[in-house]
Formats: C-alpha cells, sequence, structure tokens
C-alpha cells in the first residue's frame, strides 16, 4: 500500500502543479466557456440553499450572543456586552482562552518543527527502515485517539503531567505528527534536489542549504500544516477533558462543556463562549484559505 | 529522488569534509529520532499496553480483584455485556450514515463550487468555514438552534409550523437527525475541500475532447471526473470513517451518549467504562475489539474499493 501510495502521490504532483488554475481566478478564456455552459441557476440556486444551511447556525450564535436576556428579536438590536463579559471574566473565559492560545501555540511550534525533520528525511534520503517508518506513519492514521485515553491517562499520571498543559500539547503534536510528516515531506518532493544541491556546490551546508534554499519555498506548505495544528489543538476536547481538572487549567472546549452541562443552561452566555471559542479559528482560516485547495491540490493527501 | 539526494552529496572542501562524508549515513535516522520516539512511547506503548491489559482484571476501585484474567473480559464483552451490541451497531449507523451523507453533498457543493461564477471566492470561503469549528463548539450551536423554549423549532411554530416544546435532541425518534444534521454541518465542508483540490488536477482538455464528441455533462461526469476522483474519494471515506467512528466530541457534549443510552458510541462507552467506571481492564479489552472491527473494515474496504488498482 504504501508503494502504491508514494508512487501515485509522485506521479500526480506535476500534472496537478501544471493544470490548476489560481483557485481563486474566475476569468474564463471563450474556448472554456463554450463547453462549460452551466446555466447560472443550477449554480446559485443550489449554492444559496446550501448557504442558508452553512450560514443560519453562525447567524444563531451571534444573536444569542448579543442580545439581551429574554429577547425574542430575530434582529441582533438593541445589543449587549453582557454576556460576554459574564463567560470573560466569572465564566474564566480569560484563563481558558489563555491556556488554549499556550496549548495551541505550543503545539503548532513542536508539530512542525518535529514533522519538518521527518518530512525532510523522508523525501530526501534511502535509509533502512524508510518502508516501515512511512508503514507506521499510515497505519497511526487507523488508530482512534478516543480509545487511547486511557491509555494515555494512565502514561500521563505515571509521569506526573496530569494537569499540566504539556500532556495535552504532547497528546496533540503526537497525534498531528503522522499527517504532518506526509504533507510536509510531499512539499519537500515538489522542490527540485538540484537547488539545494547547487547550494552545496557554493560551499553551503546542507543544514545552511536547506535554510536558504528550501525553507522559503516550503512556506504555503508550513502555513498549511502549522494551521492545522493549531486549530486541531484549539478545537480538541477529549484530551483536555480528560488530563485537565484543575479549572484554572482547563482550555475553551472544556470550559464550554461545562457551560453546556450547567443545570439552567444561560443560553446567552453560552453563546458568547461560542463565539470567543470561534474567533480565533476563523482569523486563522480566513487566513490559510487560500493555500487550502493548493496545498491539498499539491497531492499531498493522497499520500 | 530520494537516492540521488543522498548520492549526490558534493566533493566538500577543507574542515567541512569529515562531517559530510559521516553525516548523511546517520543524519536521516536523526531526523525521524524526535518524531520515532513520540509515537514509539505515546502511540506504540499505548497500543501494546491496551493489548496487555485486555487480558488483566484492572480496576483502581477493586484493587483485590486485580491479575491475570485470560480471556475473561473478551467472553464477558461477547456474552454478558448488553451494551457492547447497541453501541457498535449505534457506531455502525453513525458512520455509514455520516460517511454516505457527507460524501454526497461534499461532491456536489465541490462540483458546484469548482464553476466559474461571480462571487466564488467568497462563497467558497463561507461554505468551507464549518470545517474549522470544533465538535463542541458544533453542539453549542445547536444546542442553541435545537432548544425548546427559544431555538429555531419555537419560530417555527410562531409560524404554524410544528408544537411549540419540542426537544429534538430529547426525543429518541429524532435525536439521531438532529445529531446527523449537526455533525453533517461540519463534515461536509472536509470533503468539499478534498474533492474539490483533487478536481484541479483534472485535464481540461479531457472535457473538451468529450464534448467535441458529444458527451453530455452526466457522461462527463461518470467517465471522466469521477474516474478520476475515485482514489481520493475512496481515502477520504476511509479516513472519514475511521474519524467518524472516533468522534466523541460532538455526541458526548450534544446528546451525552442520550437520550436512554440511544447515541452512545463504542468510544463512548469505552471512555465511560475506563475514565469513570475505572475499570482499565475492561476498557482495553473493548478497545482492542474496536481496533480488530476497525482494521477488519478497512481491509476490506480497501480490497474491495480496489484502492489504487489500475482502473482506466
Amino acid at each position: 500500500m504504501t508503494a502504491a501510495l508514494v508512487e501515485k502521490n509522485n506521479a500526480a504532483q506535476p500534472a496537478a502543479r501544471h493544470s490548476a488554475p489560481p483557485p481563486f481566478s474566475s476569468r474564463r478564456t471563450k474556448r472554456e466557456r463554450a463547453f462549460d455552459d452551466v446555466p447560472r441557476w443550477q449554480i446559485y440556486l443550489p449554492l444559496g440553499v446550501y448557504l442558508l444551511f452553512t450560514l443560519i447556525p453562525f447567524y444563531w450564535m451571534l444573536l444569542f450572543a448579543v442580545r439581551p436576556a429574554g429577547s425574542t428579536s430575530l434582529v441582533p438590536w438593541p445589543m449587549t456586552g453582557d454576556h460576554f463579559s459574564k463567560v470573560w471574566n466569572e465564566r474564566s473565559f480569560a484563563v481558558f482562552f489563555q491556556n488554549s492560545m499556550l496549548v495551541g501555540v505550543a503545539t503548532l511550534i513542536t508539530t512542525t518543527l518535529v514533522a519538518l525533520a521527518g518530512g525532510y528525511a523522508l523525501a530526501r534520503f534511502d535509509f533502512k527502515i524508510k518502508g516501515g517508518f512511512m508503514l507506521a506513519l499510515l497505519c497511526s492514521q487507523f488508530i482512534p485517539g478516543a480509545l487511547m485515553l486511557v491509555p494515555l491517562f494512565e502514561i500521563f499520571k505515571n509521569l506526573q503531567m496530569i494537569n499540566s498543559l504539556w500532556s495535552v500539547v504532547i497528546a496533540e503534536t503526537v497525534f498531528q505528527l503522522p499527517l504532518s510528516i506526509i504533507l510536509i515531506s510531499g512539499f519537500i518532493k515538489n522542490v527540485p534536489v538540484s537547488l539545494e544541491e547547487a547550494a552545496w556546490v557554493d560551499g553551503c551546508s546542507r543544514f545552511k542549504a536547506f535554510r536558504t534554499v528550501v525553507l522559503p519555498l516550503l512556506r504555503p506548505g508550513l502555513i498549511a500544516v502549522g494551521s492545522f495544528a493549531f486549530v486541531h489543538s484549539w478545537n480538541h476536547f477529549l484530551f483536555a477533558l480528560m488530563f485537565l481538572s484543575e479549572q484554572d487549567k482547563q482550555t475553551i472546549p472544556v470550559g464550554l462543556n461545562t457551560l453546556i452541562g450547567a443545570d439552567s443552561v444561560d443560553l446567552g452566555a453560552l453563546a458568547a463562549g461560542g463565539v470567543i471559542a470561534a474567533v480565533p479559528v476563523v482569523i486563522v482560516f480566513a487566513f490559510i484559505q487560500k493555500w487550502l485547495i493548493t496545498g491539498f491540490s499539491a497531492g499531498a493527501v493522497k499520500g | 529522488m530520494a537516492h540521488s539526494a543522498a548520492v549526490a552529496t558534493p566533493p566538500p572542501k577543507g574542515k567541512e569534509s569529515k562531517r559530510r562524508s559521516s553525516t548523511p549515513r546517520r543524519l536521516p535516522y536523526l531526523l525521524i529520532a524526535p518524531a520515532g520516539l513520540l509515537m514509539l512511547g505515546f502511540i506504540a506503548y499505548p497500543v501494546i499496553s491496551v493489548f496487555y491489559y485486555s487480558l488483566q482484571n484492572y480496576n483502581v476501585t477493586k484493587p483485590w480483584r486485580n491479575g491475570f484474567a485470560g480471556f475473561d473480559n473478551f467472553t464477558r464483552i461477547f456474552t454478558e455485556d448488553e451494551q457492547f451490541w447497541p453501541t457498535l451497531g449505534f457506531s455502525a449507523q453513525w458512520v455509514v450514515v455520516q460517511v454516505t451523507l457527507q460524501l454526497a453533498l461534499g461532491l456536489a457543493l465541490a462540483l458546484i463550487v469548482n464553476q466559474s461564477f461571480i462571487g466564488r471566492g467568497i462563497s467558497r470561503a463561507m461554505v468551507f468555514s464549518p470545517w474549522a469549528v470544533s465538535g463542541v463548539l458544533t453542539s453549542t450551536i445547536w444546542i442553541l438552534l435545537y432548544n425548546s423554549s427559544t431555538g429555531f423549532s419555537r419560530y417555527l411554530a410562531d409560524a404554524g409550523i410544528g408544537e411549540y416544546g419540542t426537544s429534538v435532541l430529547s426525543d429518541t425518534g429524532t435525536v439521531f437527525w438532529a445529531a446527523t444534521l449537526a455533525e453533517l454541518w461540519r463534515g461536509v465542508p472536509f470533503f468539499a475541500i478534498l474533492i474539490l483540490a483533487d478536481l484541479q488536477s483534472v485535464s481540461k482538455e479531457l472535457y473538451e475532447a468529450a464534448s467535441v464528441d458529444g458527451a453530455g455533462r452526466m457522461r462527463q461526469f461518470f467517465h471522466i471526473t469521477l474516474p478520476h476522483l475515485r482514489d481520493a474519494i475512496i481515502l477520504a471515506t476511509l479516513l472519514r470513517g475511521v474519524w467518524e467512528f472516533n468522534n466523541v466530541d460532538l455526541l458526548y457534549t450534544l446528546t451525552g451518549g442520550g437520550p436512554a443510552g440511544e447515541t452512545t458510541t463504542l468510544p463512548l462507552y469505552v471512555a465511560n467504562t475506563g475514565i469513570e467506571g475505572h475499570d482499565f481492564g475492561y476498557a482495553s479489552a473493548l478497545t482492542t475489539v474496536a481496533f480488530v472491527i476497525l482494521l477488519f473494515c478497512s481491509i476490506v474496504y480497501l480490497r474491495l474499493s480496489k484502492f489504487g488498482g489500475d482502473h482506466k
């Protein structure tokens, strides 16, 4: 399976790079229009329906977050910031936000660095256990993290890391690594070896050649991998729920869960908490959006 | 490519020569060491310990019973456990329904936003956005929507559709579809993004040729687009299947596995048994069974779908 995947991966890349149009250009040549003539309503009607399905839930959350308690208005006016100040101060979302940020950024850094090293080894070297390592990466995709909770809990208990944010960072990093390594090695393979060789001839060390020649070209790929790592760890719930029981160590998803589970659910506060949870990922998403399609179509997902 | 890289290390000059000649052999191992060690410690070791504990009685609250259990845990799963089969059945139902609907909707969505039309960029950004939202946040949003007093149904009831005071989450008849809809909202963009990415590499000439030959849009779709997407779809559905099987966040927070255990998946049951029930031995045996089932299903799926095979 590994060999087939790798082959497919290599074969797909050049084609993908040549024929992929920039994903956001909507300019069409006349020739294209001739055979690509979909009636407009067949695009806008289903798209409109789907957009409603996507956006109404977001709107609903925003509405509940800003309208005063007891209001049943369907427009967010008059607005109030009460719910936000309540969750931020009374429900400790300020602390949760800080913890989630720490976990997210730490996971981003460790995942990217470790995956960069591993991805470079896979892309540029032949070594004895390479096949086995690839196979291990692929197989680990099929191991459900939720089923690893119990043994991981035991491990972190033995390491005395329960209630330390590092337990979550390590667990998130480990489960992010396989896909990140596969993605990064795909990106590195896209950079011609000859570029590096030229730098070696000029007297650069391998590391310097990598840093000055390869790394700048990897930027879009690294941004994609780093953002995945951040978004995933920002969103992940179970590890944080199980490994962090002290309230001042908890993260945003755990805080939201507490709000959901409260005896009488305060919907305004819950919605405000949801908005706080959404803001960073929405920002990251808006930022990486344009790299998402090109990053994936570099063929990496197939491997 | 990789081979030539290792061999092609240029003849270095002066001081660097010693280091160069020795590094290429050790360097790849040094580079994969951090990843390898982390995965050994936090994936391989836990997996092995799961297998080990599955053969043990290991319960923190009943330490006097701890010790080797042989296959007792497994016998208990298949003969005594009244929750195992229902949770497994629900997991299967959940995975099949989610993956099928997400694929169908994701494919349709990708084909639509792959067309050229005014407002494409912003439409893509908007329809893809739930992809970045967490399971807990999805639950939060849909709890606000499903809420019986101020949720969507209340406004529908105001307009004369449906009844007041119905909560779809506490009714065993509706809870499955309520949870399914919430998870679809978040899951469809994943397929749409992957398929859209793969659509970028279909050669335009193929469509042109087909349309010159008089093939309609339907035939182009079934004879060009779908075969091209084949491997991406197989891999995406498989990964998503495992992921949905594994998905605990949404169900745990949205329904809590209820009402009346109606929406408890196998992983949720494992987590309850192991962490809340402290019965690590039995939870490990359940985990082992789940592993074997997943592995078996994945292999069968890859075989049946002839993944990576020559299908042109």
